[in-house]
């Protein structure tokens, strides 16, 4: 199928590596990939801050750039992201006074498809299972607006990862976008919460679908000097993508 | 309003505080936690807890839709069974009736069952002032009332306080004759004796209303303790004050409710207690007030209805909200600063108390992570009502922040310059054009190591051919 990658303001300038491991994922799944120029960001920090017109402003251009290009689906490697488009767009747009782009909104909505959830419908790619204890953090977009519970979590399976048990799986890390920097303190103790019970486990290696989750808690792992190894899903899967081809 | 404890305090002051209490975070993580699993607990052994959520969302949708006639046929019933019905504008007039008839039945001291109304209207100091003795009964809501403090949890008002500190706050009312353990079984035995002299004494009765029941006029009271049903039969007067949005017409809607809040709340089938009262003492009845006041109380809610908010007064205050909330597993209730805290708190706040600045950043305090609408009984859509809220407050922000938010918006909004922006981030300078971002970034940077932007963008290496 030929997919379209949104690529997400985040992984594009924090994490490219999520990005091409999820290029890789979806070419190894026998997918063709291509990148639809323009895409900047879904507008999710201006629409949780409450700036809905400026939310907007942002939302149109990707919105004009993914539903331009001439794919079958388009794949984000974030549940937020793609929580947003789905969600929140069409309410967004009709707030903005734009009933056209909240149409158009809600067509490109059944269209995009956060990685793992694509991968559940269409087709994991074959995989070198190699067999390792991850503890998996359900962000709360994914897991609670788009209820992919499970889409996420037989994608590790099928990499051979075995999940512990952790209380805090289900709890909010702490970053909630402008949160994080409104009421810093409180941030912080969310992610220590989750960065203490997940030392508990025992297990050392965080893997979750969001970037921007793992970004806040590696900042405060780093900080506190807690050795956990974090990945995004796609990067987990694309370790295992046999005869992985080379860059370029 | 009559009392407001935000001003002069942030928000983010009061979490940060809060958040920095390790014995206060172990207190609160282990009740809500506890409250949590039981919930879980109880409504697994419902066979379609969601189907009872739907159904009970759409009965306080149906009950809302008609609030004024509703109400009407309440009180029309509720006199009719005997009661006096006084509908209060707010708090001032709510607490002015109260203390009305504490005076002309020379009410000397003053039992008080839960009621996070008469926390709201703060009746407790305006009784006093009028020379009342007033003593709360529910233990939690008396230990903090010994300490001079606001409940920490809409349930559970001393939830924030571990045993240890609970004996220090009772142990002046004991004396120094009679040292206290630490044991719970202790402590509750020493406020029994305490609160049954209280009782028995008591000339007038005050507690809240869970839910009125409009066909027969009658007011609904959980409970755990009996404190609630002394508080509401043992005085020969009893006072209800009830949110004018608790209420429901039929005891067949009562019966959802009644299965759900307990479940919801504490993670029990049924609470202990389910008073029903219905008018006074009839004369062939041993027990019962020979007067029931029932107080119907408005204090902003009547402005709620109709606007997007309106499903804010579906709430049934079982506090689940609160017990799966991240922020309050953090923060505990007192940093939201208010009366109600917690998610229900963050929406409510702003929307009574509005007229106070430091009340519409309460919006603020909320990842929208959503679990409170999964945990909400009637599946209040809180997190959309905090957008809504930061909505609202943004039309109010600062031409630092709207400008802020403006060039973002510019700059976003085209490939070339949102590349651009981009590139000057990576190249370590993430000011310029966002200096105003730089306070923001320096608190993200003080607890937590900045993500480095990458030398070069997936955009960049997919257009180079790289990928």
């Amino acid at each position: 199928m030929r997919v379209g990658l949104f690529i997400t303001c985040v992984a594009d300038l924090f994490e490219p590596d999520v990005a091409v491991a999820t290029v890789r994922v979806l070419r190894a799944a026998g997918h063709e990939v291509v990148v639809p120029s323009g895409q900047t960001c879904c507008g999710q920090p201006a629409w949780n801050s409450g700036f809905a017109d400026d939310a907007a402003k942002v939302a149109r251009t990707t919105l004009d750039a993914l539903a331009a290009a001439d794919v079958e689906a388009i794949v984000a490697p974030a549940g937020s992201c793609t929580t947003m488009v789905r969600l929140f767009w069409p309410e967004l747009f009709e707030l903005a006074g734009d009933h056209v782009a909240a149409e158009r909104a809600r067509s490109l909505g059944t269209l995009l498809f956060e990685l793992t959830e694509f991968l559940d419908r269409h087709g994991m790619p074959e995989l070198a299972p190699a067999a390792e204890d991850v503890a998996y953090h359900h962000s709360c977009h994914m897991l609670r607006e788009l209820r992919l519970e499970d889409a996420p979590e037989r994608a590790l399976a099928a990499a051979g990862c075995t999940q512990v048990e952790w209380s805090a799986a289900q709890r909010c890390c702490g970053f909630g976008g402008l949160f994080s920097f409104k009421l810093p303190e409180t941030s912080e103790s969310m992610a220590d919460d989750k960065l203490t019970t997940l030392v508990d486990t025992g297990c050392s290696s965080l893997v979750a679908a969001d970037s921007s989750c793992l970004m806040h808690l590696r900042g405060r792992a780093e900080h506190e000097g807690v050795k956990v190894k974090m990945r995004h899903i796609a990067q987990v899967l694309a370790e295992r993508v046999p005869d992985q081809p080379k860059a370029g | 309003m009559a009392e407001f404890t935000l001003a002069g305090t942030t928000l983010r002051q009061r979490t940060a505080e809060a958040a920095d209490d390790e014995r206060l975070r172990r207190s609160i993580s282990k009740a809500v936690s506890r409250f949590a699993d039981g919930r879980e607990a109880m409504l697994g052994v419902i066979d379609d807890p969601d189907g009872m959520r739907r159904a009970a969302r759409r009965v306080r949708h149906d009950v809302l839709a008609e609030l004024p006639r509703v109400l009407d046929r309440f009180a029309t019933n509720a006199m009719a069974a005997g009661a006096h019905v006084h509908w209060a504008a707010d708090g001032v007039d709510a607490n002015a009736y109260v203390v009305e008839v504490a005076r002309r039945i020379g009410a000397r001291t003053v039992v008080k069952g839960k009621s996070m109304a008469t926390e709201e209207t703060g009746m407790n100091h305006a009784l006093e002032a009028a020379g009342c003795h007033v003593v709360e009964t529910d233990l939690g809501e008396w230990i903090i009332q010994l300490a001079d403090q606001t409940p920490s949890h809409i349930i559970a008002p001393a939830v924030h306080l571990d045993r240890y500190q609970v004996r220090d706050i009772l142990q002046p009312v004991a004396g120094p004759d009679h040292p206290l353990g630490t044991e719970p079984e202790e402590l509750a035995g020493f406020a029994r004796v305490q609160l049954r002299a209280e009782f028995l004494r008591a000339d007038l009765g005050i507690s809240g209303c869970n839910m009125a029941v409009a066909e027969t006029g009658s007011l609904v009271l959980v409970e755990n303790e009996g404190n609630g049903r002394l508080s509401t039969t043992a005085p020969r007067v009893h006072i209800a004050v009830m949110g004018l949005e608790r209420i429901v017409e039929t005891w067949d809607q009562l019966d959802l409710f009644i299965n759900l809040l307990a479940r919801s709340g504490t993670g029990q089938h049924l609470s202990t207690y389910t008073n029903i009262l219905t008018g006074p003492r009839r004369d062939d009845e041993g027990d019962g007030p020979d007067e029931i006041h029932i107080v119907i109380l408005d204090n902003g809610r009547g402005d709620i209805l109709g606007t997007e908010f309106h499903e804010i007064l579906n709430c049934i205050r079982c506090g689940a909200c609160l017990n799966v909330c991240p922020v309050y597993r953090q923060t505990g209730g007192h940093a939201y600063g208010w009366v109600y805290s917690g998610p229900i708190g963050a929406v409510l706040t702003p929307l009574l108390a509005g007229e106070h600045p430091e009340a519409a950043e309460l919006a603020n305090a909320s990842t929208l992570c959503g679990a409170c609408m999964d945990a909400c009984p009637v599946s209040i859509p809180i997190q959309d009502m905090l957008l809504g809220l930061r909505r609202q407050k943004s039309a109010d922000a600062g031409r630092v922040e709207k400008a802020g938010w403006s060039a973002w918006s510019s700059a976003w909004s085209r490939p070339l310059p949102y590349r651009a922006s981009m590139k000057v981030m990576a190249l370590g300078r993430p000011l310029g054009r966002f200096a105003h971002l730089a306070p923001g970034l320096k608190n993200w940077a003080a607890g937590r190591t900045p993500p480095t932007p990458a030398a070069r963008s997936f955009t960049e290496r997919w257009k180079a051919g790289e990928v």
